[in-house]
């Protein structure tokens, strides 16, 4: 196993209460693999991702569990240590490209600052490699457009500038968190392919957080189904999606829209 | 920048101030007369030989004014980056960490802002030795409460937006991400007010040295100047009038100059 998660519980404290956004769970990925956590919205679902980076600021607390990540608790390292893990090892990308871009830096800029100062890689080998990376996430004449600024791009392709910098260091795993609900549904499948052929071309585990079962029947290996903060069914994904045995995965199974 | 075309007031400003940095840059080589050496042996009015007239002991009053805008306007840009900078730490520090950090720090923005600043900066320049490099000093240290409570409102709203957290999910470091990636999108209000501050400088450097606590004679500044020109108000009244006009003009221009800059960063007012 990749990563392996065991009993994380993270709370929120609301005037001295614990609301619980994620309230035990275990799972794990392998090398390889993608996992699909799906849930309605406050069902602790991006809180998993978050908790897994340790990116949860107060009022909000992982209160218990252990995050074994190619072999080490990342619970127990230190804050330095942990930054060097983010965006070499496991990266993110988010709901909202828009937003997730820095406005005043060109995207290139941005690409090339994680890799300088992960990789330190010089200002001109971070150039060639980010270019690259454009190319990758097949941004056309990357040459040109590296020196563009996010606003000067579409939903669809700050997404992939995304993409392209949470994956400049190699990172083992990515996780997605809804990386497709903030898009048109035609660049949706845009991305979606794009994920599919990163995660066959690359060796990278895709953790993929959304609240939709199309989504996940197109990328997702095993699937786990989040309610209240618990995993409430998980396993392979033909398992889960043909023969949900959780009333809540069958309700949840039978909001997705079909053609008949 | 269209937008700051057509503001006629900015562009009035930009020219004036343009014109002023000119004067004081190359105030030795286009001053007609030593500002410091009496060149006749009393004070004259404004003639074709003295522009602005002679003062009360007979020196160029038009060589003084330029020389006299090298030192207001340097006064007052050293110490609008002085208070920029302490503003900026103390607002980033507080705007980003919150929690006790900021009350710590905005209850002593508090305090300074509490203090008359004319009487402290008075009080420390009794103290010290009054020069030109005290009063940049002095001025800096009292002026930059009003920026730290601005950049920390920016960094309150800044700190929220999501590429902060994109930037921590690259394992980007607190002070990278407060000064790399918060700071320059918090840059446009702290222009707008850097070119304020300096208009204030520049009027409190100017009260410094006319209450003979600023530059000292017979260095010329447009403060000492008026202080020399008090006593001859009735008869010889340019005297006054020059360096107060100077310094009404790089004020109001430098207003000017801000206000339009506020305008094209803040389209929606």
């Amino acid at each position: 196993m990749l990563l392996e998660v065991k009993n994380l519980k993270t709370h929120f404290y609301q005037e001295g209460l614990p609301v619980k956004a994620v309230d035990g769970i275990s799972f794990g990925v392998g090398a390889g693999e993608v996992l699909g956590i799906v849930g309605e919205s406050g069902s602790g679902k991006s809180t998993v991702g978050l908790s897994l980076l340790r990116l949860i600021d107060l009022p909000g607390k992982i209160v218990e569990g252990a995050i074994n990540f190619e072999g080490i608790d990342l619970m127990q390292l230190p804050e330095k240590a942990m930054r060097n893990i983010r965006g070499a090892k496991i990266s993110m990308i988010f709901q909202n490209p828009f937003t997730s871009l820095n406005p005043v830096f060109t995207v290139g800029d941005q690409i090339a600052e994680t890799l300088r100062f992960h990789q330190g890689l010089s200002r001109r080998r971070s150039r060639d490699k980010t270019i690259e990376m454009l190319k990758m996430v097949h941004i056309k004449n990357p040459e040109s457009r590296i020196n563009s600024y996010p606003h000067q791009f579409s939903g669809g392709m700050q997404q992939r500038v995304m993409i392209a910098m949470a994956l400049a260091c190699n990172p083992k795993l990515l996780i997605a968190d809804e990386p497709t609900t903030a898009l048109d549904v035609t660049v949706q499948w845009e991305i979606i392919k794009l994920l599919r052929e990163l995660k066959d071309n690359l060796d990278v585990s895709i953790i993929l957080i959304t609240h939709d079962f199309s989504v996940v029947a197109e990328l997702c290996d095993k699937v786990a189904v989040m309610h209240n903060g618990k995993i409430v069914e998980d396993g392979n994904l033909n398992q889960v999606v043909q023969r949900p045995k959780d009333p809540y995965t069958q309700k949840l199974i039978s909001t997705v829209p079909r053609i008949e | 920048m269209n937008q700051f075309k057509k503001n006629k007031f900015a562009i009035f400003g930009l020219v004036v101030l343009g014109l002023f940095i000119f004067l004081a840059v190359f105030a030795n080589v286009i001053s007609p007369y030593n500002p410091e050496s009496i060149v006749e042996s009393e004070t004259q009015p404004p003639s074709l030989k003295h522009w602005f007239g002679t003062d009360e002991i007979g020196r160029d009053i038009l060589s003084r004014v330029f020389y006299g805008s090298r030192i207001s306007l340097t006064v007052g840009f050293v110490a609008v980056v002085i208070a920029i900078i302490i503003g900026i730490v103390f607002g980033a520090l507080s705007g980003y960490f919150g929690g006790f950090l900021d009350t710590v720090l905005m209850r002593f923005v508090d305090v300074m802002l509490a203090f008359p600043s004319i009487f402290l900066i008075l009080t420390i320049q009794i103290m010290l030795s009054p020069n030109i490099y005290n009063v940049m000093i002095v001025i800096g240290l009292t002026s930059w409460m009003g920026v730290a409570r601005l950049v920390r409102g920016e960094f309150l709203t800044q700190k929220e937006r999501q590429y902060v957290e994109a930037a921590h999910a690259i394992g980007a470091s607190n002070l990278r991400i407060i000064f790399r990636h918060i700071l320059p999108n918090a840059i446009a209000p702290i222009v707008v007010a850097a070119t304020l501050g300096m208009a204030g400088a520049i009027l409190t450097e100017s009260a410094l040295s006319f209450l003979g606590l600023g530059v000292q004679p017979p260095t010329p500044s447009w403060g000492n100047m008026l202080m020399d020109a008090q006593a001859y108000m009735r008869d010889a009244p340019w005297i006054a009038i020059f360096p107060g006009l100077f310094i009404l003009l790089s004020v109001l221009s430098l207003y000017f100059v801000g206000e339009g800059l506020r305008q094209v960063f803040n389209p929606k007012e």
